[in-house]
This record gives C-alpha cells, sequence and structure tokens, in this order.
C-alpha cells in the first residue's frame, strides 16, 4: 500500500466527529449559516465513553487498591477505595517470597514467563517467516499440500490438539523445561498465513531483479524480504508476545515444578486450595498488577510500529 | 559490450508452446526494439535471454558463449523492469549498488560506479532517498542507474516506459537514445508501442503470436513490411486494407467496388488479395482517376492533420489529408494513391506479394 493511499487515522476524525456532532466538527454548518449546538448529544457521547472507561477501568483500579493494603483491610466489607501506605512492602514480599501455596517468588514467575512469551514471540515469527518464504518463492513437490496441511491447523485451537502434544511432549521428556513450554506453541498457521500473503503482495520482478543482482534465495530472504516484513513482524510480534505471555493451560499441565510456573499459573496457586482466608490476597493484587504490565508495556512501546505494520506494508 | 544471438529458440509451457523459433543477430553496440501486441511473447524472449524462463528448444548467445545454462547473474546482463522493481526499503544508493556489493566490489569501486551514473542521471541530489519518495520517471532513472552501475555486455529493457505518461515518456524516450549514445551497451528493448520502436530501434523485431515477423531498421520495416501483420502494426494510423481480386495487368477490383492500380509483380485474375494502403498515400482525386469513392463519416482533427474516415461499402478507410483540408461529412470522396506506394497481401497467409 501507498503511504501517500493509506487512510490516515487524522483524516478519519473529522468525520468520525460529524458522526458523533462534537462541537470543532460544525465548521461547515456554521459557514451556511446554521447555528447548530446540541450540548445533550455532546454530553451523552462523553458519558458513554466515561461509563465504557469505569467499567473496563475500575477493576484493574481495584486490584491496585488491594495491592497496596494488608490482607485484613482486603477482606474488610467495604473495601476501601483509596490506595493504602503497603505498596513497596507488599510488592516486594510477592517478588521475593510469593504467595500461597505457590512458594515460588514471583520474580521467577516473571522471569518464565518473559522466557516463555519472549521465545514464542520470536520463534513464532522466525518459523513463520522461514516457512512462508518457502511456500511463495519455492517451487517443491507438495507445496500446495503443505500449504493446505498449515492452513487447515488454524482451525485447531490448542485446547483441541492439547492431549496428543502433551503426548508427544511428555514422551519427548520435555516437562518441565523451557523447551516444552514453548516449543509445541510456536509453530503457527496463522503468522504463516499472514507472511504468505504478505509476500504474495511483493512483486515477482523485485525477486527477479535482485536474481540478476547476483542474490542468491537466502541472500534475498535477509537483504530484502525481512527488511520489508519489518512492520509486519513487529505487529506480529506484539500479537504473539501477549499470546504466549497469557498461556494458561498448556503451561498449566506441562509444568509440575514451581521453577517452571509461569505467572499466570503462579496467580492460580496462590488462590487455589485453602479457604477464602487463608488467601493473601493483597500479594496476589500485587502480583496480578505486576503480570499486567509486560503486555501493556509491549503494547505501549510498540504502538507506533503495530499500527504501521497493520495499516502500511511499506511498498 | 557483446553481440547477441538467438538461433531457433521456442518456448513451451507444458504442450503449449509461445515462441515457435525466434532467429535473430544483435551486433555489438545495437539498440534492438522487439514490438509486438501484448501476447506476442516479446516479453517472454527477453526474460529468456536474461535467464529468468528457461530455453526449451535453440541457443542464445551473449558474445561468443552460449548462455543457455547460465544463472541471470552469470550473464552479464542487466535488466530494468516494466515497474522499475527497486528495492522499497534501501535508498537510491543502495540500490544501486546492491549488485556491486554481493559481486564483492570494493567500497571505493562501488562509490565511483554509482557517483557517475548518477552522474549520467542527473541523480545526485537524490541518492539519500527511498524510492517512494520519488516521482515515476525518477524511478525509472534510478531503475536505468541499477543496470549502468553494472556495466554489463548487454542491457534488457522490459516495457521500460509504458508506466509514465505521455509527456514523460517522450522525456525518457529520448534520455534512453541519448544514454545509448554515451554508452554505446548493445540493447533489447521490448515495447508494445510502435511509435516508440520506431524512435528508438537502430532496428526492430516485429513479433506476433511466438514468430518474429520481420527484422529490419524501422524505415525498412515501414516501407517494406514482409507480411499484413507487420503493415498493420506499424504506422499510425494504422494501414488501411481492402479485400480484393486479381483483375489483369496491375489492376485490383476491390470486393466494395473500385480499381486500384499497383506497381507489384503479376496477380492472378480471380486470386483473393488484399490490397493495403498507408492513409498518408491516399490522396483525393478527381472522380475519372479515383480508386473508389466512399462517403465521409468521421473527422478526426489532429492540429497538424486531420483524419478522414471514409466508409466504403462495408469497409473503412482512413485519409490523412493536411489541416484545414477536410471535407463535410456525409459527402463523397473520391481517393486514389500512387501505384506504387500499394502494397498487396495474400488473403489467407497475409503474406506480401511484391
Amino acid at each position: 500500500m501507498d503511504v501517500s493511499t493509506a487512510p490516515e487515522p487524522k483524516a478519519r476524525l473529522p468525520f468520525l466527529a460529524r458522526m458523533l456532532r462534537l462541537p470543532h466538527a460544525r465548521g461547515a454548518g456554521r459557514r451556511e449559516g446554521m447555528v447548530e449546538n446540541r450540548p445533550f448529544l455532546t454530553v451523552l457521547t462523553h458519558a458513554v465513553l466515561l461509563l465504557g472507561v469505569a467499567v473496563i477501568a475500575f477493576p484493574v483500579y481495584v486490584t491496585f487498591v488491594a495491592s497496596t493494603i494488608t490482607a485484613e483491610e482486603v477482606l474488610a466489607a467495604p473495601m476501601p477505595l483509596v490506595p493504602g501506605p503497603h505498596l513497596i512492602e507488599n510488592y516486594r514480599e510477592a517478588l521475593l517470597h510469593g504467595a500461597g501455596n505457590s512458594a515460588a517468588p514471583v520474580w521467577r514467575m516473571m522471569a518464565n514467563s518473559m522466557i516463555s512469551a519472549l521465545v514464542i514471540a520470536i520463534g513464532k515469527i522466525v518459523i513463520s517467516l522461514l516457512s512462508a518464504f518457502a511456500i511463495v518463492y519455492f517451487r517443491f513437490p507438495f507445496r500446495m499440500f503443505f500449504f493446505w496441511m498449515i492452513f487447515v491447523t488454524l482451525m485447531l485451537p490448542v485446547e483441541v490438539r492439547i492431549l496428543p502434544t502433551y503426548k508427544v511432549v511428555s514422551d519427548l521428556n520435555m516437562l518441565d523445561s523451557y523447551t516444552g513450554l514453548t516449543l509445541p506453541l510456536i509453530a503457527s498457521a496463522t503468522a504463516t498465513f499472514l507472511f504468505r500473503q504478505f509476500f504474495l503482495t511483493i512483486p515477482d520482478e523485485l525477486a527477479e531483479a535482485a536474481r540478476i543482482d547476483g542474490a542468491g534465495p537466502m541472500r534475498f530472504f535477509w537483504d530484502v524480504v525481512v527488511p520489508m516484513s519489518k512492520t509486519s513482524m513487529a505487529a506480529l510480534f506484539v500479537i504473539q508476545f501477549i499470546y504466549g505471555w497469557n498461556q494458561y493451560l498448556w503451561p498449566l499441565i506441562v509444568t509440575t515444578q514451581e521453577d517452571y510456573y509461569t505467572v499466570v499459573i503462579g496467580i492460580k496457586r496462590m488462590i487455589a486450595g485453602g479457604g477464602e482466608a487463608s488467601v493473601e490476597w493483597h500479594l496476589v493484587m500485587a502480583t496480578a498488577i505486576m503480570a499486567m504490565l509486560p503486555p501493556a508495556l509491549v503494547v505501549i512501546l510498540m504502538q507506533r510500529w503495530f499500527v504501521k505494520g497493520l495499516v502500511d506494508t511499506e511498498k | 559490450m557483446a553481440k547477441v544471438e538467438l538461433r531457433g529458440v521456442r518456448k513451451s509451457y507444458g504442450p503449449l508452446e509461445v515462441i515457435h523459433g525466434v532467429d535473430a543477430r544483435v551486433a555489438d553496440g545495437e539498440f534492438i526494439v522487439i514490438v509486438g501486441p501484448s501476447g506476442c511473447g516479446k516479453s517472454t524472449l527477453l526474460r529468456m535471454v536474461a535467464g529468468l524462463e528457461t530455453i526449451t528448444v535453440g541457443e542464445i548467445a551473449i558474445g561468443d558463449a552460449v548462455v543457455n545454462e547460465r544463472e541471470p547473474k552469470d550473464r552479464d546482463i542487466a535488466m530494468v523492469f516494466q515497474n522499475y522493481a527497486l528495492y522499497p526499503h534501501m535508498s537510491v544508493y543502495d540500490n544501486m549498488a546492491y549488485g556491486l556489493r554481493i559481486r564483492g566490489m570494493s567500497k571505493a569501486e562501488i562509490d565511483g560506479r554509482v557517483k557517475k551514473a548518477a552522474g549520467i542521471l542527473e541523480l545526485g541530489p537524490l541518492l539519500e532517498r527511498k524510492p517512494r519518495q520519488l516521482s515515476g520517471g525518477q524511478r525509472q532513472r534510478v531503475a536505468m542507474g541499477r543496470a549502468i552501475v553494472r556495466e554489463p555486455k548487454v542491457f534488457l529493457f522490459d516495457e521500460p516506459l509504458s508506466n509514465l505518461d505521455a509527456k514523460l515518456r517522450v522525456q525518457m524516450r529520448f534520455e534512453i537514445q541519448k544514454l545509448h549514445r554515451q554508452l554505446g551497451t548493445t540493447s533489447l528493448y521490448v515495447t508494445h508501442d510502435q511509435v516508440e520502436a520506431m524512435t528508438l530501434a537502430q532496428r526492430m523485431i516485429v513479433m506476433n503470436a511466438g514468430r518474429a515477423e520481420q527484422i529490419g531498421t524501422p524505415m525498412e520495416v515501414y516501407e517494406d513490411p514482409a507480411t499484413q501483420f507487420v503493415a498493420g502494426f506499424i504506422g499510425s494510423p494504422s494501414m488501411n486494407f481492402l479485400p480484393g481480386k486479381g483483375a489483369g495487368a496491375g489492376k485490383i477490383a476491390l470486393e466494395h467496388g473500385g480499381i486500384v492500380h499497383h506497381a507489384a509483380g503479376q496477380v492472378d485474375t480471380g486470386r483473393s488479395v488484399v490490397v493495403g494502403i498507408r492513409p498518408e498515400h491516399l490522396v483525393v482525386a478527381d472522380p475519372a482517376d479515383a480508386f473508389f469513392a466512399g462517403t465521409v463519416e468521421l473527422i478526426e482533427q489532429l492540429g497538424a492533420d486531420t483524419l478522414v474516415h471514409v466508409a466504403h461499402g462495408a469497409d473503412s478507410s482512413i485519409v490523412r489529408r493536411p489541416h484545414g483540408l477536410q471535407p463535410e461529412p456525409g459527402s463523397t470522396l473520391h481517393v486514389s494513391a500512387d501505384p506504387s506506394s500499394v502494397f498487396l497481401f495474400d488473403a489467407a497467409s497475409g503474406a506480401r506479394l511484391r
């Protein structure tokens, strides 16, 4: 897509604003001598927006508040709604010693999550780039068969193939290891398919020009295909990092040692078992807040690239 | 620089043969244009010279070496593509330098060559830009720059000007000619535009349906077309064709009435032929001397000339008239031509009858 033809978010805003009849979009009406003022609509639209934000943000806020007070205060009814003074102490406790049934410290679980998410995201990108490159640029026997094999697995969620996958991983002695945590999740039909679609939009002449320039297939891959896919890779990284970070079912069944727990499993373990009163909610909440941070940071830091990767293919 | 030879070159995709044996010799330093309608196999032929398509039968030689089995990079050619095929993420400089870097050339030499090519093509101020920041004409020049820096034996151009607007096309045509005079590199240039072919070519290969119908200089092809196809393809507006039958010495009776005098050899009486006369050779004549008469259907004023469409039975002919001398639509026009400018073609095969 050419940069100039890409819909610019800014250009769309006035249209959106006009639809919502926001005050600054009424220039056209004013020129025609029409005095249009509908404060009611303005108030209503803002109220809806604020309500939406509140519905989504309030639970996060409650979690944050709960992570700054003591265990007794969390269980008090009603629970206080202003942050308390125990922020640093709760977070240090959770980070260094963990909570509840899970004795593993949270820093360890965060590290596990980070390793799995990174390996899954990067692994998926590398594997999908290579397999899409093979499918698009090479003519080998059963090429379309392999493509459809990959495509068909799109229709199967992890949960469907979890038992056979578990059997394979356990037979290969990969339970309780980073390999076991990440490898089965790396194969990705979605990413392969996305890269394939992107590669198909790269004109054939580019590959031919590279051939005449003397670039072999891998040289073409590194010097032309990979740089051109940068934005798509960034978008996929964000999506796959979050996917990897949020994995629950798979880490739950392949890990039995606390050393390999991811933070998502850790939170579950902290509240599992024991009665309502024995759960150290303030530490659980602190862990939850910490578990939310890395995906949020990845999105915030990579937002510009992410959006570019979805709207613009730099061609 | 080198000569290029095509010897009995054929190309098939499975059972479908698309090029039916082309023989051509391109002399060292010559500028050859391969011209033909779309689907005639001209691009395929060029891509076979480039090494992007395999050669089914026959041989292609660059210099003295047969290159059938060589990879494109080992053929010492450079190609300019219709859509430029610039690497979008590389600067103009890197686009030109890429091929040289792969060849492991020293930085200083690459720099020298790129700067020199940029000088020739006036790309100096644009070297740091990305292709998307350039206009169509500039991109085209970068694509040519990428070919020049390689200092190849042969330049291959695959319809390089068809993505440009009419004015820019004329300008780039001029620049390509200038470049060829300056560098003197053997060039093969593919186009479907007969004007481009006429103006650029030292010699041209007119292709139709996978065959080279005629090879010759533009004026040879224009003045002495080998087949009805070539006669109709080269020249704008294209030649008028009127079906008729031999009617004694030097005479053809047209199907829709009228007698055409020609200077070609003996045509058996009753033999079906096609008479070809270029619009610029048709003249308005006295009814007594005219080949035929027709009704003026349409007038197209082009400024310098006027094209008069004359209906004659089911046929329609175009007469090119100087500006200001056009008849009224609906009036009757009597036309004739110099017998020496009348071409005859066999009605069945389209071959020229001389």
